[in-house]
């Protein structure tokens, strides 16, 4: 008998009970947040800022030009980008700045090291926002692999606010998850930190020090709105 | 080869243990502000009480679905994960565990393993299995890293190091960690440590990580974490050793909604870790990083015997967040260290006897009050008083006495002297005569009262029956009114 | 059989009771028998007939809380048989009367006396609960101001959930001022025979809450269950205090409403 048999064999024979069943959506219905999508929107910014993201509110036209200032502005030397159309966006904003633009484009396995010791910071874009936790949802592929969103120390992430979810469960659920999942998903809410030395919290322990989110508006929305004290 | 053994004794040490750690009074500091912290952080993380209370019979419900369902989902996970390239090991004991890692390890002539925090692979005592065998693995978890350097173990299965303070940590960096300078600064040691492993995580030929959820439904390993360290261990080294406990799996992903928000918020008071990691298969073709290799290790030890009686099964629905510690009055004053045991605190009380037998931990389902604050905190409504209790009758029920699912050192607490003694309880008690004669005498006598009294004169002045019980004053009330 | 038979009218409100059990407990029948009394004092004042059936001993709770549930069983099915009338037995200890609404179902679970059992629990009443919230009481305070500190039972707080009313009732007394402790909600350390079992970390325990109870700047405390009183006391007195010391609540409630001269 395989370790296998012996496990499922004894879980077989032990006493069956009763199977109830949850209702998961009904309880993510009954609490849901009833805040209007701006108001959604305010409340996710509170809630990145508050685990030290920067936000930098943009539009689909603007968001390159944003981008290379904020590099520029702090003296990043590098940015890594994708092989992809907004990578290239990026990579053309920064064309006639002193930065240097690499493309994540051959297997990690070719400059491991230079991707630890070489790169200052990346962009990416993400899947989707949830307003409740402050949270973006990062959704790596072929194109735009998992350690661009984790291994430079700083992290910008472009990201589309019409698809800002209320909670982790109507993201979920809208796009159907369970259909199928990719490689590699995750959950992002600010920069890597930890709070294991004495419960003193210090950011920066493994991964990005620092996430900065280019959260692109629709044209026409006014940033100001967003940033009342109300 | 030799094969390291996971002996361990609690039982034989734990009020030793205690005594020492209760004599401490630096450690004592240490935990008492901690767990003040934690308590406060996660009550300002559940304002509404209406709400946590719905999400708890929420979390208990899909944790009790799940376990009915344990070993259907265990199969549906094993053909999810396969047909996503993950493969899948079953264990039935550390040794076991220990084995196939190292087998899988040795196959593609590993020497360096980074790990994430995995609770399980300190049940297997991991790492001295690989040491021995010529594989060096690195905790890279802030907390664990620090424990492992200091040569010991986690005392909180959230906060690894919650007993250390900075100054003991600054003096280990220092100590250790080549051209590092004393400082007391935790930015700056958080950027010793990074440095430090940041440079292994692109050297190791595995990581090895913990899950927290097991997804069924997807073929789902989920990690929960802070640092960034798990998703390093996860995605950088090109194989992925992925271990964990059998009743870690759930059903669907919609289940690991609400089990992650009570996880996060019961353990840290944080409405959210920094990542949620979602690993459903290694590398794919045409994909320019992630581990080639991803395999899971399933184990048992002793969780089956705990699933074979339905009140016990009840301890699997745990998932570990460490609130029944932050809570515990008896955690706050010894510390994890104390139980000897991998998971210390309440959930260490009950599950450990599972893993080790009761004849290694007969102290432990005695080492507790009563006081509930345990079973009130718990996120998936583990009755662990209740759990207690069963355990204190299968530590006393005879050894030899027939029982449907007999546990692992059954009678192991049961002492002659014991019995005995509740044997005549139950007589004197037992029979209103004879209690009536019993408070007669007690009273009539309280000048005899022993002044040593085992166990309660040590911190109490001797018990002493009064002059009269109540039942004789109202039998004089009586009396005289009648 | 009848405690006493009082004179007075029993109150004509609706649902309020003309009888009730009390059930002693051991600890207190034999340790502090005046908190009993000052109980049926108080009781017997609100117009309530007191009925004290002369053969209960013990709910069972320190065999069963100890592994031995047989035994448990056996005493606790003698005090089955000595509540016949459908009264209310208010017991004066949140950790008795948890044993009984609580776990006396389950220690007969599939026994005979199952349903006698669970008709029992169900009349089990605490006696603060009892106070407050059956007879609404309402006090005429004649004491001197005082701080007052409150120490609620794990199982009062959390089994019986009636952690509040011990409260309510010292808040009702007009000169008295409720003090919170520090970390007022953590155990005594008590835990029946976890406190020589473990002595140390008991001891441990017991010495934290009688500091934090000492510096509440509270003259006295107050508690509705004997056996962390029994704890409290006992560290206190160990210490050498004569000055701070726990009251039983009924004593307490009778002592400042004059019931006690």
């Amino acid at each position: 008998m395989s370790a296998r048999d012996n496990i499922l064999g004894k879980l077989k024979a032990a006493p069956v009970t009763p199977v109830i069943e949850p209702d998961t959506a009904a309880h993510f219905a009954r609490f849901a947040s009833t805040a209007s999508k701006l108001e959604l929107l305010k409340h996710w910014a509170a809630a990145m800022r508050s685990v030290k993201t920067e936000i930098i509110w943009v539009t689909e036209s603007n968001w390159a030009d944003k981008l290379a200032a904020r590099v520029t502005a702090t003296n990043l030397p590098d940015l890594l980008v994708s092989d992809t159309p907004h990578g290239t966006k990026a990579r053309a904003a920064l064309a006639n700045s002193d930065v240097t633009v690499k493309v994540f484009d051959r297997p990690v396995d070719e400059w491991k090291e230079s991707l630890f010791n070489d790169v200052s910071a990346s962009l990416t874009r993400c899947l989707c926002g949830i307003a409740q936790t402050g949270t973006l949802v990062l959704w790596p592929d072929s194109k735009e692999p998992r350690t661009m969103s984790l291994v430079p120390p700083v992290h910008f992430v472009l990201f589309d606010t019409q698809t800002l979810y209320p909670n982790f469960f109507t993201a979920m659920d809208a796009q159907q998850w369970s259909a199928g999942m990719p490689t590699n998903a995750v959950l992002v809410s600010g920069p890597s930190k930890t709070a294991d030395i004495q419960l003193t919290l210090a950011y920066g322990a493994h991964g990005p020090r620092e996430v900065i989110v280019l959260a692109c508006l629709p044209e026409g929305v006014n940033p100001t709105l967003l940033e009342d004290a109300a | 080869m030799s094969q390291h053994t996971v002996t361990l004794y609690p039982s034989r040490q734990f009020k030793d243990n205690a005594r020492s750690a209760l004599g401490d009074t630096e450690l004592r500091h240490s935990l008492r502000t901690a767990m003040d912290f934690l308590m406060a952080k996660r009550l300002s993380a559940f304002p509404d009480e209406n709400e946590l209370e719905t999400l708890r019979t929420l979390g208990e419900t899909i944790r009790q679905r799940c376990l009915a369902k344990l070993p259907t989902l265990l199969e549906q996970l094993e053909a999810k994960l396969t047909a996503n390239g993950i493969q899948v090991h079953w264990a039935e004991t550390p040794a076991e565990a220990n084995q196939i890692i190292q087998g899988l390890i040795d196959r593609r002539n590993g020497k360096l393993a980074v790990k994430g925090k995995s609770m399980v692979s300190e049940e297997t005592e991991l790492n001295h299995h690989l040491e021995a065998h010529g594989v060096t693995a690195v905790e890279s978890d802030m907390g664990e890293y620090i424990v492992q350097m200091a040569g010991e173990k986690p005392t909180h299965i959230i906060m690894p190091a919650i007993h250390k303070t900075k100054a003991q940590i600054a003096k280990l960096f220092s100590e250790n960690i080549p051209d590092t300078p004393y400082t007391e600064d935790v930015d700056e040691l958080i950027q010793i440590g990074r440095k430090a492993l940041r440079h292994l995580y692109m050297k190791a030929d595995v990581g090895i990580s913990g899950v927290n959820f097991a997804v069924a439904e997807t073929g789902t390993l989920c990690l929960v974490e802070n640092e960034g360290n798990g998703r390093m261990c996860t995605t950088v080294p090109d194989m992925h050793i992925a271990i964990t406990g059998i009743e870690k799996v759930v059903e669907k992903l919609s289940d690991v909604v609400p089990l992650y928000s009570l996880l996060t918020r019961s353990a840290i008071g944080q409405p959210i870790t920094t990542y949620f990691n979602m690993i459903s298969s290694p590398r794919k073709e045409g994909e320019l990083d992630g581990p080639r290799e991803v395999h899971l290790v399933l184990l048992d030890n002793g969780r089956s015997q705990a699933y074979a009686d339905t009140q016990l099964r009840k301890t699997l629905q745990c998932i570990r967040c460490g609130a029944c510690m932050n809570h515990c009055p008896v955690y706050t004053r010894i510390g994890g260290h104390a139980y000897g045991t991998t998971y210390p605190g309440p959930i260490g009380e009950i599950i450990s006897p599972h893993l080790l037998g009761l004849e290694n931990t007969s102290d432990l389902p005695t080492a507790s009050s009563l006081c509930g604050a345990c079973g009130e905190v718990c996120p998936v409504r583990i009755p662990i008083p209740e759990m207690l209790m069963r355990l204190r009758e299968e530590s006393q029920r005879p050894a030899n006495e027939h029982v449907a699912h007999p546990l692992r050192g059954q009678g192991a607490g049961r002492t002659g002297k014991e019995s005995i003694a509740w044997r005549v309880w139950k007589g004197v008690v037992g029979k209103a005569s004879h209690y009536k004669l019993f408070g007669w005498t007690a009273s009539h006598l309280r000048a005899l009262t022993p002044v040593n009294q085992p166990g309660w004169t040590q911190n109490h002045v001797p018990m002493k029956p009064a002059a009269k019980t109540l039942h004789q004053l109202i039998k004089e009330r009586e009396a005289k009114r009648s | 059989m009848t405690a006493n038979t009082p004179d007075s009218t029993v109150s004509g409100k609706p649902g309020y009771p003309t009888d009730v059990y009390l059930f002693g407990t051991c600890l207190l029948d034999i340790f502090m028998p005046d908190a009993g009394m000052d109980a049926i004092t108080l009781l017997e004042r609100e117009g309530i007939r007191v009925h004290f059936p002369m053969d209960q001993s013990c709910c069972g709770q320190p065999a069963y809380t100890s592994g031995h549930p047989k035994e448990a069983r056996d005493v606790a099915r003698a005090q089955l048989g000595l509540f016949p009338e459908a009264w209310p037995i208010v017991v004066p200890s949140g950790s008795c009367g948890g044993m009984m609404k609580h776990h006396w179902p389950t220690l007969f679970a599939g026994e005979p006396e199952e349903a006698l059992a669970n008709a029992l629990a169900a009349r089990v009443v605490e006696f603060s609960d009892f106070l407050l919230n059956t007879l609404d009481w309402q006090p005429q305070d004649q004491g001197q101001p005082a701080k007052v500190a409150v120490h609620t039972s794990c199982s009062a707080r959390r089994e019986m959930n009636v952690h509040k009313t011990s409260w309510a009732l010292v808040d009702r007394l007009q000169h008295v001022e409720r003090v919170v402790h520090d970390h007022e909600s953590e155990c005594c350390g008590f835990g029946g025979t976890f406190s020589v079992k473990h002595p140390d970390i008991s001891g441990a325990m017991v010495a934290d809450k009688a500091n934090s109870l000492q510096n509440s700047g509270a003259v006295e405390f107050v508690s509705a269950d004997s056996g962390c009183l029994m704890n409290i006391n006992g560290k206190l007195a160990k210490d050498g205090n004569t000055r701070f010391a726990g009251k039983h609540l009924a004593t307490f409630l009778l002592e400042r409403t004059g019931g006690k001269s």
